[in-house]
């Protein structure tokens, strides 16, 4: 219950534990906490930095849906277009084949029905004189009826 | 225990084993308060240590957890009183803290059985709880009164701290330098002495108590009377020793809690 020396060491064992605190104890715990604060607000600070990239993305991607979906649609038209164009020179190209093919064809028949044409006239001719000889029961003399014969064949 | 007589009792859990160092009544030394408090100096810091020295920032074990949720109260409760640099006042409180706690908490332990295993080993008296030793409590608390004096004069220079002494609170009328002089003397000596005082106090009174509910335990016996002797004593005992529980956080804390406000207050100018 007295005070005794027992005060002084007590004192210098206070002062000992204290110095032990300042020097071993105080600051690697200080140490690792500060860091684990330090690293909780840094994983913090990149989620929400992360929450952000994922929104710009996000927006990005519909921008780049959109446009897609726009050249799509053009490139859709665009080749329809064609097509009806196609179609339509093809259509062009054989109306102008059918065309030529039919100009020739009434050609050809109106050089053939030409051709019969004056085949006849010459058998015409010679029909007429034969009948006209036996009508005549004599020669007719073709050279001097010549004149006449080629009248004829006119008029057929 | 049952041959003692009631003071005999009482005297002997109030004596320390004590050594003579030297000439005069000084110079003893009370072996058993010196090897408990080193020991659970060592213990209690120890543990904190060993937890610091591997603690990393990575994901902390229970233990780990626990020791950063000490640090972070004291570490706190500094911060709420003193605004400047915690790299001393913060490991002082979690020593005086820790030191203080681990001190008091001896006084859980049931005072016989301390008394059994002490005679046991040989020694006369063995006291267990530190804290019930006025040299313990006040070797801390003069210690805080030196560093409340050693922060004055860093903080303000010598001549800024004998100017206050002179001068606050009343004036600096060079007639009221004298009652200004001893109005802060006892002031700066009432801060250790009842801090000192407060500690040593709580805890004396406390294993007092204990003291006596153990004497009401040494008087049970195979009588009606005896019986209820005896069970008064058990649930006396444990009731008290709950309520303890708080005292022994409460005046760790308090101890705590009041060196730091002195130690900033010695940073305050007036």
């Amino acid at each position: 219950m007295n005070i005794n020396a027992t005060l002084l060491v007590q004192a210098l064992s206070f002062a000992f534990l204290i110095w032990f605190s300042v020097k071993f104890i105080w600051p690697p715990l200080n140490r690792a906490i500060d860091e684990r604060n330090k690293r909780i607000a840094d994983g913090l600070a990149a989620a929400e930095k992360g929450k952000a990239a994922l929104v710009e993305a996000e927006r990005k991607g519909e921008s780049a849906m959109k446009e897609a979906r726009e050249k799509a649609s053009g490139v859709l038209g665009e080749s329809e277009k064609r097509g009806h164009q196609i179609v339509e020179e093809a259509k062009a190209a054989a109306k102008a084949e059918a065309d030529r093919i039919i100009a020739g064809a009434r050609e050809q028949i109106s050089s053939e029905l030409a051709k019969a044409k004056t085949e006849l006239r010459e058998q015409v001719a010679a029909l007429a004189v034969a009948g006209a000889e036996k009508i005549l029961q004599r020669e007719v003399d073709a050279k001097a009826h010549a004149e006449m014969l080629a009248k004829l064949k006119a008029q057929l | 225990m049952a041959a003692q007589n009631a003071s005999e009792y009482i005297a002997h859990h109030l004596t320390n084993l004590t050594v003579k160092v030297g000439e005069g009544g000084f110079w003893t030394v009370n072996m058993d308060t010196i090897v408990m408090s080193w020991v659970l100096g060592l213990v209690g810091l120890g543990v904190i240590w060993m937890v610091a020295r591997g603690a990393t920032a990575e994901v902390p074990g229970r233990l780990q957890s626990f020791i950063e949720m000490f640090f972070e109260f004291v570490d706190g409760t500094v911060r709420d009183v003193f605004p400047g640099s915690r790299a001393f006042l913060g490991p002082l409180a979690l020593t005086i803290f820790t030191w203080v706690f681990m001190m008091n908490l001896m006084d859980l332990i049931p005072i016989d059985w301390v008394a059994t295993i002490s005679h046991g080993l040989g020694a006369p008296a063995w006291k267990a709880v530190p804290s019930t030793d006025l040299n313990t409590t006040f070797a801390m608390s003069f210690s805080v009164f030196f560093l409340i004096i050693f922060f004055s004069f860093k903080a303000k220079g010598a001549g800024g701290f004998l100017h206050e002494l002179f001068t606050a609170p009343f004036g600096s009328n060079p007639l009221l330098w004298l009652p200004n002089l001893g109005l802060n003397i006892i002031e700066l000596l009432a801060k250790p002495i009842s801090l000192g005082m407060r500690l040593f106090g709580n805890m004396y009174a406390g294993e007092l108590i204990f003291m006596l509910l153990g004497l009401l335990g040494t008087i049970a016996s195979l009588s009606v009377g005896g019986l209820i002797a005896g069970g008064a004593s058990i649930a006396f005992t444990w009731a008290w020793a709950v309520f303890h529980i708080l005292i022994i956080l409460l005046q760790a804390f308090i101890f705590m809690v009041l060196s730091v406000v002195y130690i900033a207050m010695a940073h305050e100018h007036h």
